[in-house]
């Protein structure tokens, strides 16, 4: 309640500081918008309302798309696409040759084939738990549980946190003298170099992103517990249903088109993982892990030697295994609604 | 006792709390505290020393030498607790030290150096909650401008892509025109592809438009998300369309439907996408950190990583940059939680 009155005066103190600007502003755009009614007519307003968003959306987005296939089937060093020779698919062909697709080190491109298999770990690792994880929180929050609000919102603050913060807080925590090597050796155990070792590394990765992101995928669970009917559950009770009974008959099958959607919502930012990853180790410690965005990011702005072209064939690909994985979600979502 | 336990153990409908509720609560309880630990951690840590900070195993609350100022003394000096060769033990004030030996004096009275072995003197402490951090990191990080660059990107962005997403989704759910279905169709398939696999052509065309180190290149790129027209248009598809026909009627025009009608009917949807926005922009990172190479135009996700990644890290400087640059966002959450979380839970989107 003491809140909602804050999030009131907040608000009414805003609108008054800012509405003449705001009645400024709005003046200014009438007239504009009323003298371009004038000229297109009415039928042409539509456009023109749409125009802004569009240029920006065109410019920023659409054309650096169809530009990145350029870049794909172009080699060299350049930067303009104009004076970069056309390869074909040499950079396909240099990023997929391999002599044993098990052995990283056999391909072409050892990297980016050492990219691909560590993002399959994290992602599978990482997705495995993520969803294990909000469902058990989700489930229990639903609960008819004191202060659940207070939980819910202690479970979903770090969703807001910004990678460089999550990164920072976890390695002051991790690094040689923190807190974790503290407890451990008044436990009297040995310090553990977290920051150092491979494959603390990869684990530490994996725990971190479960840690900053399970709060987004709990409230989306969360709400599709809250949209079964509880009338289901009354009714099986009185059919004399035990609790795993209900569970498994009425929360798991209803709650599966939710379940789709955050399995493959949770495939998708996987993938994609890198600010975190970047901010926390820097793709170290060596190529422990060197994720598929990394990857693309050395090749195209850190590396001394910057090869555009493998840059776009590898995002050409990695796009393409998240096409196919969006489709699957709005397939999911359709089934949901 | 028993009453009391029996009090706190009650529930709803008088059911007595089982072991399922018990384990929830557990379960609850350790979330609270991986949850917030950390958070706790920074923020605690944040207020220690520079010596302090470095040392293990480390305490838990921030602590600082007490001080006293002594006559004839320009500077404070440091108190200790000096066990004497008579076996009592006394605050005594560290004049300097020589080796391993510590010369004191009594801050009452001043006059007779008093000199033992630094083994009998033991520091007096107390907890102390200072701000020298962060005066010193705002003072040497520069991270008053980082911040105001950080609050220009986010609020003009945030406006930036209110307007322009308004404007495109009142068009689109509004309006029967040649070309919708297929302005609709190009804009949600971009939603597949996400921006971190365009990186380079993107960079090719911020450097083309000369907005290479400047904030222009990061306001303006991401307004036109398709996220945002698409979350727009999914709610003013739901405004009855009658109000715009009596409108018209009246000689209303469509500027005047659009800001005075539609706009105001759509707050909902607009303070879900304004709250959004700004958290993507806060924590925007990775565009920032391609588009703007030189310092004075870094935001504070930027400014943070570019100080990690400095040789000599000063963690008590870092740390409470990063209790800054945290706040803002956990002000915004504790006022508007309830509307933040039912936002996400109805539309999906981060």
């Amino acid at each position: 309640m003491f809140l909602l009155t804050k999030t009131k005066q907040v608000s009414n103190l805003f609108s008054r500081a800012f509405s003449p600007l705001y009645e400024f502003f709005v003046a200014i755009l009438d007239m504009l918008f009323g003298i371009i009614q004038r000229l297109v007519g009415v039928r042409g307003m539509p456009y023109v309302f749409v125009l802004p968003n569009l240029l920006i959306f065109g410019i920023f987005i659409l054309f650096p798309m169809l530009l990145n296939f350029l870049y794909a089937f172009t080699g060299g060093s350049s930067f303009l696409p104009l004076e970069r020779p056309w390869v074909g698919p040499a950079n396909f062909e240099r990023l997929l040759l391999c002599e044993n697709y098990l052995e990283p080190r056999t391909c072409s491109e050892d990297l980016f084939w050492r990219a691909i298999y560590n993002t399959i770990g994290y992602v599978f690792f990482q997705v495995a738990l993520m969803v294990l994880f909000s469902l058990l929180t989700a489930l229990i929050l639903n609960r008819n549980l004191k202060a659940r609000g207070f939980f819910r919102g202690v479970f979903f603050y770090p969703v807001l946190l910004s990678p460089i913060v999550v990164a920072l807080i976890w390695k002051w925590i991790l690094q040689e003298n923190g807190l974790i090597n503290g407890i451990l050796t008044s436990l009297g155990r040995d310090k553990i170099p977290f920051l150092v070792n491979a494959q603390w590394a990869q684990i530490l990765i994996i725990l971190i992103s479960v840690w900053a992101f399970m709060g987004f995928y709990t409230l989306i669970l969360l709400a599709g517990l809250q949209s079964i009917p509880a009338d289901l559950y009354e009714a099986a009770a009185l059919d004399g249903a035990n609790a795993w009974q209900s569970f498994s008959r009425i929360t798991m099958p209803l709650l599966m088109p939710t379940m789709v959607v955050v399995l493959v919502l949770s495939l998708i930012r996987a993938v994609q993982v890198f600010d975190i990853v970047f901010a926390f180790t820097g793709g170290g410690p060596g190529t422990a892990t060197l994720y598929l965005v990394q990857y693309i990011y050395n090749y195209g702005f850190s590396s001394p030697n910057k090869q555009f072209g493998l840059a776009a064939a590898a995002s050409l690909l990695m796009a393409g295994v998240l096409i196919v994985l969006t489709v699957i979600q709005m397939l999911a979502q359709r089934e949901e609604n | 006792m028993n009453s009391t336990l029996s009090y706190l153990t009650r529930k709803k409908g008088g059911k007595k709390l089982g072991l399922t509720d018990v384990l929830s609560y557990v379960y609850l309880i350790s979330g609270v505290v991986i949850m917030f630990g950390p958070i706790l951690w920074l923020i605690l840590s944040s207020f220690k020393t520079s010596g302090e900070i470095v040392k293990f195993p480390p305490r838990f609350l921030p602590y600082r030498q007490q001080t006293a100022v002594v006559e004839g003394y320009p500077e404070p000096l440091p108190l200790y607790s000096v066990t004497l060769a008579d076996g009592t033990t006394q605050t005594l004030a560290q004049v300097r030290r020589v080796g391993l030996e510590a010369q004191l004096v009594d801050p009452v009275n001043p006059g007779n150096l008093i000199k033992v072995n630094i083994n009998q003197r033991q520091p007096l402490e107390s907890v102390y909650f200072g701000l020298e951090n962060y005066k010193e990191g705002i003072e040497s990080f520069n991270f008053g401008l980082y911040l105001w660059n950080s609050i220009v990107v986010t609020v003009t962005a945030t406006l930036l892509t209110l307007l322009v997403n308004s404007m495109a989704a009142f068009a689109l759910s509004k309006y029967k025109f040649r070309g919708r279905q297929t302005i609709f169709m190009v804009m949600i398939s971009t939603l597949m592809v996400p921006l971190s696999v365009v990186l380079v052509p993107v960079f090719l065309v911020i450097t083309n438009v000369g907005w290479n180190n400047n904030l222009l290149g990061i306001i303006v790129p991401a307004a036109a998300t398709p996220t945002g027209v698409f979350l727009l248009r999914q709610y003013m598809l739901t405004i009855p369309d009658e109000l715009i026909d009596a409108a018209r009627i009246d000689g209303a025009s469509e500027w005047r439907i659009y800001s005075q009608i539609i706009l105001p009917l759509a707050k909902p949807a607009l303070a879900v996408l304004t709250i959004f926005s700004v958290m993507w922009r806060w924590n925007d990172f990775l565009w920032p950190l391609i588009v703007l190479s030189r310092s004075e135009y870094f935001t504070l996700q930027v400014g943070l990583a570019s100080f990690q990644g400095e040789l000599n890290v000063q963690w008590n400087l870092i740390l409470a940059m990063t209790v800054l640059t945290l706040l803002p966002i956990t002000f915004i959450f504790g006022l508007l939680q309830e509307n933040i979380t039912t936002g996400i839970a109805t539309t999906g989107l981060k």
